[in-house]
């Protein structure tokens, strides 16, 4: 009975093993950074005209809705070019890149993410002179993607 | 073929900025979930997303797998001309869809 018990024990034990060395690896801040620079070709964003939307608590990782607006005024001559939304802690750090122009005429963008746990999200948008904005949010997860197939 | 729906103006005066929203049918498997069997199951999502306005690009969306199951955008875009809007979508596994929606500008 008690070898029974201990053989149970045991295999338990091996099944929590297996189960931390299958968890994806979660991404870090200094990726994040990284991605950023790669997107901006090595130039560092500056803070403002970009406002990203998001509750900075969420029921449900699966579907976060997100949007983002860029001060602009979205001419021939001065328009957003491209926004692109990053994260910290999800296993891949590029969430979305959106691709603008003259002819959006409202930079105003809006989708629906994936968040593997609470962390902050950054939005960067390249503006048609060559300068960088960005905005982040700090959010909450309380249920999360699921990347390890508990949910 | 996934199902998509289109969400947009039918007619608008030209010059006004319009609101489309895009939602397309697809599981975006990230490529990180164990299925059913905990075996990881293989990526397979939208990579791509763009819209041509009578055959000029004006909006695109490059998507990685941290955008939800069902991928929905929304964008906007100034209404110049009458015409055909064409939203195309392509990803993993040679997926390609195209849907087309037609508007009409006045003034």
């Amino acid at each position: 009975m008690t070898s029974t018990a201990n053989l149970q024990r045991r295999k338990l034990l091996a099944a929590g093993v297996a189960l931390a060395v299958a968890r994806p690896a979660f991404a870090t801040r200094e990726e994040m950074v990284a991605a950023i620079s790669a997107f901006t070709g090595g130039a560092t964003p500056k803070a403002g005209r970009v406002t990203l939307e998001v509750a900075a608590l969420v029921d449900n990782g699966n579907a976060v809705p997100i949007s983002v607006a860029v001060e602009s005024p979205m001419t021939a001559n001065d328009h957003v070019t491209a926004i692109a939304i990053f994260n910290e802690r999800n296993p891949q750090t590029d969430v979305v890149k959106f691709a603008l122009g003259p002819r959006s005429g409202k930079a105003l963008v809006s989708t629906r993410i994936r968040m593997a746990t609470s962390q902050k999200l950054t939005a960067v948008a390249r503006m048609s002179d060559g300068s960088f904005w960005t905005s982040s949010a700090d959010v909450i997860v309380t249920l999360a993607a699921c990347i390890e197939g508990e949910g | 073929m996934a199902r998509a729906l289109i969400n947009m103006p039918k007619t608008a005066r030209r010059g006004e900025v319009i609101e489309i929203r895009a939602l397309i049918g697809h599981p975006m498997e990230t490529g990180y979930r164990p299925g059913a069997d905990g075996v990881v199951q293989k990526r397979d999502i939208i990579r791509q997303f763009s819209v041509r306005y009578n055959g000029e690009q004006v909006f695109a969306a490059e998507l990685h797998p941290a955008i939800s199951a069902n991928p929905y955008i929304a964008f906007h875009t100034v209404a110049t001309e009458s015409g055909t809007l064409e939203f195309s979508w392509k990803g993993d596994n040679g997926f390609a869809q195209t849907e087309t929606a037609a508007i009409t500008v006045t003034g």
